[in-house]
């Protein structure tokens, strides 16, 4: 008997004993018990347990590539939302530019978008955003959609799977932030193909052979996208 | 503040150009329009509207005041309108904004000034006591367009309510003492009964943005929209209201087509109106 | 207040329920598409719903607490969900819930994952019969979960009550209103720990612990609910078709 969707466990569902398995993210530990602190997928073995989230913000962790739009232009920085819980900062000596003191609204204004890097996530969950780097910049035309960031994973699929069928079938040019944002390229029906399948996958996400599935489809409703 | 991405500002000024919108469709249509009556049972009448991802509810609340020293034989209207915290992360708790203070009285005015109820036949007793009639908008789920999603519930709501005698009977019995004539009124009303209302006028809203102007504004159409236009039209093809917001501008022609588009758009809401309620 | 009407005749109330039944209750989860999370809850005459956004950077500044999220829950009522229009605003009665509710819900979410973050609460009574802070809190403890905020439990609440000499469970309108006692409670199911507790009216001891039971008993029938909602919107099955 295959199961068709993995396990969904909800906060204080009992999930094991920390004698004999190791607490991971997701859960917490009270009396010798371990249990599910948030609503997630079950991810256990022998050893350990962990939830995976299946709703809330960005959880920012260091190195992810983030999707970003400037909030404002301050005298050396930028606050950038990035989706999570608090602002990023993207300092000047972050930038592939030579920013003077106060000139920053003349290269990155409230509204802009940005590749960016998470490059520091401190005690007091203050974040830092980086531009330098290869692949960093600030983005022109195209088209943003934000998803749950629990479902980028399944977005991009196993080895990037999923999301070298989507380019392929529309033709699109797709980068998928860590933090659920995703920026789309392309012909208006292109487009608009990328954007429902990626609202399918992200409805199905916790089903079994999505992949297939989707590739499926895509195949059914494509014309040839050049 | 949610901040709109330039980029999306870009994209839909670049679709415009192209006579085409974000979600598909065209310059002049509206999105999918649900209307749901008798949602909330203590009120006197109420209903839920959703557009496309907009929801909003309208509750009627009927109730014996006094009337207004310059018409002394009319009922009395009052309208309100709460951009609760629930229906958007912008939306603050506290005394109604600008925003909902403008909502209210453009979806007060569009039922006022176009008479559709006629407060004359809302009087108990002459110069003493009157129907009070609140309307309570409460906006549940922000996606662009509150004026029409909150008019059309609003009529929707006046639609089904009923005045009520029934509930008021035991305040109505007490206002005997001093006022005998109320014996009267009650045998000629003994029950509880619909609002006189006439045909109503219906609401549609567009947004001009990049000199291209869309009905049924979606949320991000809205957030990068210049200048707003909604006009209310009744059956015969008038106009019975119109509201001009934000700071851009139209051109006559521009107003001219928005018109036409209200008038017939109208024509449809007011049928769906009319088979939600039942008629 | 006095009334002629019995209240409990051969064993049934008013509406025909046993002393220790509750109003019927239907819990939806995920109902809004702005929120980040959020609940639709009818009980008996009751019809709540509820809306979480957060955790979030706490404005104004000055609200925010350098070790933790602050839990800001906004009980309020319309205008038209009662019989006599209430004025649109909170008035001391709503500040007081408020502050209640999110008192209750500051001791399961895990505050300290978020510093100077806040989490908005948002519950609206669309539909009033009793035992509105009650209905309020069970669905903001869903709201919660459907957000994806980090607790230790799914709290949940329920009130008991005396009318008539007699404790009952979940007072319907008329018995709110001729009844001689309310005790609204909230739980931890997990952990059987109280989070709210108001209680007005006159229990002898031994009431109280009845009704107490009661409450608690009533509790755990909704949390199965709650925990059935929330499963509901989230482990179905469907075809990709």
């Amino acid at each position: 008997m295959t199961k068709e969707q993995r396990e969904i466990v909800i906060p204080s569902q009992l999930l094991g004993d920390v004698k004999n398995k190791k607490a991971g993210r997701g859960t917490f530990v009270e009396k010798g018990k371990i249990y599910a602190e948030i609503l997630g997928v079950l991810n256990a073995s022998s050893e350990h347990v962990d939830v995976i989230p299946i709703k809330g913000r960005y959880d920012p962790v260091q190195q992810d590539f983030v999707i970003g739009i400037i909030i404002e232009a301050m005298q050396s920085s930028w606050l950038v939302d990035i989706n999570a819980a608090y602002p990023a900062l993207l300092h000047v000596n972050e930038v592939p530019w030579d920013v003077d003191f106060g000139e920053t609204e003349k290269y990155l204004n409230t509204g802009d978008c940005v590749m960016a890097k998470v490059s520091q996530v401190d005690q007091e969950k203050k974040l830092q955003i980086t531009l330098k780097d290869r692949n960093l910049y600030k983005v022109k035309g195209g088209r943003l959609i934000d998803i749950e960031p629990q479902k980028v994973p399944r977005i991009i699929g196993k080895k990037g799977s999923m999301i070298s069928l989507l380019k392929k079938y529309t033709g699109c040019r797709i980068f998928v932030g860590q933090n659920g944002r995703i920026w789309i390229d392309g012909s208006y029906e292109g487009i608009k193909k990328v954007i429902d399948t990626i609202y399918l996958i992200e409805k199905k996400s916790l089903s079994y052979g999505l992949t297939n599935k989707i590739e499926d489809l895509l195949k059914i409703n494509a014309k040839e996208v050049h | 503040m949610t901040i709109t991405p330039s980029i999306m500002r870009d994209f839909l000024i670049k679709l415009s150009s192209e006579g085409k919108r974000a979600d598909g469709r065209k310059f002049d249509e509206f999105r999918n329009i649900k209307i749901e009556v008798n949602v909330v049972n203590k009120a006197e009448g109420s209903a839920k509207v959703t557009i496309g991802n907009t929801q909003v509810i309208s509750g009627i609340k009927i109730d014996i005041g006094v009337p207004y020293p310059d018409s002394p034989d009319s009922g009395v209207m009052t309208t309100s309108a709460e951009l609760i915290p629930l229906a958007s992360p912008d939306f603050e708790s506290g005394p109604p904004d600008k925003e909902s203070i403008e909502l209210a009285r453009v979806v007060d005015r569009g039922i006022r000034e176009s008479q559709i109820i006629d407060v004359d036949q809302l009087c108990i007793l002459p110069g003493e006591k009157v129907w009070m009639i609140f309307i309570d908008i409460h906006i549940l789920d922000y996606d662009g367009n509150l004026f029409d999603a909150a008019s059309l519930a609003s009529l929707a709501a006046l639609m089904i309510a009923k005045v009520p005698i029934e509930r008021l009977k035991p305040t109505l019995d007490k206002l005997k003492d001093k006022y005998p004539d109320i014996e009267q009124y009650l045998n000629q009303h003994p029950k509880d009964f619909p609002l006189p209302l006439s045909e109503p006028p219906i609401s549609c809203t567009s947004a001009k943005f990049n000199s291209v102007v869309v009905m049924d504004p979606s949320l991000d159409e809205e957030q990068i929209a210049e200048a707003r236009l909604t006009v209310a039209t009744d059956n015969n093809g008038d106009i019975r209201a119109m509201q001009k917001g934000l700071n851009g501008s139209f051109s006559v022609d521009e107003i001219k087509k928005v018109i036409k588009s209200s008038i017939d758009n109208g024509r449809k809401i007011r049928e769906q109106l009319y088979k939600s309620v039942g008629k | 207040m006095k009334t002629d009407i019995k209240l409990i005749q051969d064993g049934k109330r008013l509406d025909n329920r046993r002393l220790d039944e509750l109003r019927p209750i239907k819990i939806e989860a995920g109902v809004l598409h702005r929120a980040e999370g959020s609940c639709y809850l009818e009980w008996g005459g009751n019809k709540v719903i509820a809306a979480v956004y957060g955790p979030r950077e706490a404005v104004p500044r000055h609200t925010q607490n350098p070790l933790r999220a602050i839990v800001n829950a906004r009980y309020n009522m319309a205008a038209f969900s009662v019989d006599d229009r209430k004025r649109p605003g909170p008035d001391r009665r709503s500040r007081e819930i408020s502050k209640v509710i999110s008192e209750a819900l500051e001791n399961i979410i895990i505050v300290e994952r978020y510093p100077r973050a806040s989490i908005d609460v948002n519950i609206e009574i669309l539909d009033a019969e009793a035992g509105t802070r009650c209905a309020g809190l069970t669905a903001a403890a869903v709201a919660l979960v459907d957000a994806g905020i980090p607790m230790k439990d799914i709290p949940v609440s329920c009130a008991a009550g005396k009318i008539e000499g007699q404790v009952v469970l979940d007072l319907g309108k008329d018995e709110d209103n001729y009844g001689q006692a309310d005790l609204p409670i909230a739980i931890s199911p997990r952990t059987g720990q109280i989070l709210l507790l108001q209680m007005d009216g006159h229990l002898t001891l031994d009431e109280f612990n009845q009704a107490l039971d009661l409450a608690i008993k009533g509790c755990y029938t909704i949390s199965e609910m709650q925990k059935k909602a929330i499963m509901e919107k989230y482990q179905k099955v469907e075809e990709v078709k």
